[in-house]
């Protein structure tokens, strides 16, 4: 008989503390995000789509090493030796012609193993990550661009002299420490 | 119908000449038009309320697409069921797979007729009303078993037989927490039940011989939730064991009728004990019973009976699915000797002179109910507010 109270009182008082919590959460705020109207803001790591400035590029073939998956091609050949001399805009002499700098988005894994090793960063993944397509050849990125704008002045030396980021190119995300 | 015939014989006089069939036919087919047509709706409501009510308790939003806040995904979801190609399996037993929704339907549906929604608002008042009430509901046991076993299907078949075994456990408890209250009025009939219960609050059964009547309140609410097949008593249609039980088969229009039939009874549930347990269509302080001439009964039916409802959608996603056996369990070893010990008590207590008209303390019981539902549900809402500031201060940092 007291077993069978214990397991009614148990029983009852249960049910009340599961009730109680429901109806707290009908007091709270949802937190649904109506996704195509409203939308998250990204933190400044997220790793989405890769985006490469081309001008800030020496070619040096890095990440195509770094690749797990292999989706970046670079095709580079030596600078004429009576062609100008131009820098990335960390300081970095270019002394290869990038023909070609491809990505191809839907082979990446979006590891961020690509980015370590570049020496000027110029590759980095940014938040844009909306770019479903139904085709697959627009996954297909090429950076590679015939009226890039080089800096023909070496920005070390010129001090104060920073690079412009090249137009239409995503910002980069800051990122403290 | 009382009400219909009089509108009639008012506005077209020589409507009372006409023959007493047709007369009397015409007037129940109006007002059980008016009925089943309001009641048939309401299934629209209840399952926009539950999925709303469901979304909130687990901070979501629920439909918000179709129409403002989601209002009009109901009735989208209800065109969709009904213009849905009705699938007949190759090995269903046909007559009976249709005839079995139907059933159901009918079995919910018919409790309404003596539902009385106000003072003259009832269909038909008979003088066996809480029988036919219970007798109806439990029609609806047929066409589930029906459903399940046409279906030739062993899920549809074990959940038909689940379900018959759990309606004709919960209605021993349920009848005799019913018997309280019959005992008390000492009649049948819902009206009289209704008018048993008039001058206010404090006179409603829930309010009678103290803690005895709440507890049959609680032991029919449980028992009614059970003979709804609602969770946490929803085994016939357990659809992490049983695909869906009996409705496994079930597509298009025939589905929207289970449906139907479900919320119908929910409905019917509610209405019921509202009227057993908190004062039917009288509203709790007698001058809030009408405003101007304005009749306030049937809103106040509702009103009772909405939050009902909410009481057992608030249940149903607060509790997980019962066990066959402790469903079992509840419905014989916990329910029914509750119920049968509250039959035994009641009647001695009527029995006893002094305590004939319930016990000297209970006009005194109805603030203290009150206090004790009120102050939890609000303390956990202000709660509730406070930890939300708390968790939007976490987030901001």
């Amino acid at each position: 008989m007291s077993e069978w109270l214990t397991d009614l009182w148990d029983g009852i008082r249960t049910t009340l503390i599961g009730m109680r919590i429901t109806w707290r959460h009908l007091f709270t705020r949802s937190v649904t995000l109506q996704y195509p109207t409203e939308r998250w803001t990204l933190p400044p790591r997220s790793r989405m789509r890769l985006f490469m400035k081309y001008e800030d590029c020496i070619g040096c073939g890095q990440c195509v090493r770094a690749c797990p998956v292999h989706c970046i091609y670079i095709k580079a050949d030596r600078r004429p030796a009576d062609a100008a001399p131009i820098w990335a805009a960390d300081g970095t002499p270019i002394k290869l012609d990038v023909k070609l700098f491809d990505i191809d988005m839907s082979l990446c894994c979006y590891c961020n193993l690509c980015t370590y090793p570049c020496p000027t960063h110029c590759l980095y993944m940014t938040t844009e990550h909306e770019f479903a397509t139904e085709d697959l050849g627009k996954h297909y990125y090429r950076f590679a661009k015939t009226d890039a704008q080089f800096l023909t002045t070496n920005p070390k030396a010129a001090a104060g002299a920073v690079a412009v980021a090249a137009p239409g190119a995503p910002q980069k995300p800051e990122v403290a420490g | 119908m009382d009400l219909v015939y009089q509108l009639a014989t008012q506005l077209y006089p020589a409507f009372a000449t006409w023959p007493a069939w047709l007369t009397v036919t015409i007037a129940v087919l109006i007002s059980g038009g008016i009925l089943m047509t309001l009641v048939a709706l309401g299934p629209i409501v209840y399952v926009y309320a539950e999925r709303k009510i469901s979304a909130f308790m687990q901070d979501r939003l629920g439909p918000m697409r179709v129409g403002p806040y989601g209002l009009l995904q109901t009735i989208a979801d209800t065109i969709k069921l009904l213009l849905k190609e009705a699938i007949f399996p190759r090995d269903v037993e046909k007559s009976l797979f249709v005839l079995g929704p139907c059933l159901v339907v009918t079995g919910a549906f018919l409790a309404l007729v003596v539902l009385p929604l106000g003072s003259r608002l009832q269909v038909v008042d008979l003088n066996v009303g809480l029988l036919f009430v219970v007798a109806a509901s439990s029609l609806s046991t047929v066409g589930l078993i029906m459903a399940g076993w046409a279906s030739n299907n062993k899920y549809s078949l074990f959940g038909a037989m689940r379900s018959a075994a759990q309606i004709v456990s919960y209605e021993i408890p349920e009848i005799l927490a019913l018997l309280t209250v019959v005992m008390i009025v000492g009649s049948l009939s819902l009206q009289q039940i209704v008018w048993s219960q008039a001058g206010g609050i404090q006179n409603w059964m829930l309010f009678r011989y103290f803690p005895l009547m709440h507890v049959a309140f609680a032991v029919f609410c449980l028992a009614g939730l059970a003979e709804c097949n609602r969770t946490p008593f929803d085994i016939p249609e357990a659809e992490s064991e049983l695909v869906a039980g009996f409705h496994t088969e079930y597509s298009g229009f025939f589905f929207a009728m289970f449906f139907m039939a479900e919320y119908t009874e929910m409905f019917v549930i509610s209405v019921v004990a509202s009227v057993l347990f908190l004062g039917g269509w009288h509203a709790p302080v007698p001058a809030w019973q009408q405003i101007g001439p304005v009749g306030l009964g049937p809103a106040w039916l509702v009103a009772k009976a909405w939050a009902l409802i909410l009481v057992m959608m608030w249940l149903r996603w607060t509790l997980p699915r019962l066990r066959v056996d402790q469903l079992m369990h509840v419905a014989w070893k916990v329910l029914l000797p509750v119920a049968l010990g509250l039959t035994v008590v009641i009647g001695g207590l009527l029995v006893i002179p002094a305590t004939r008209d319930g016990f000297p303390w209970d006009p005194f019981c109805f603030p203290i109910t009150l206090a004790a539902i009120a102050v939890p549900l609000l303390r956990a809402a202000f709660a509730a507010r406070r930890w939300q500031a708390r968790r939007d201060a976490e987030l901001a940092r």
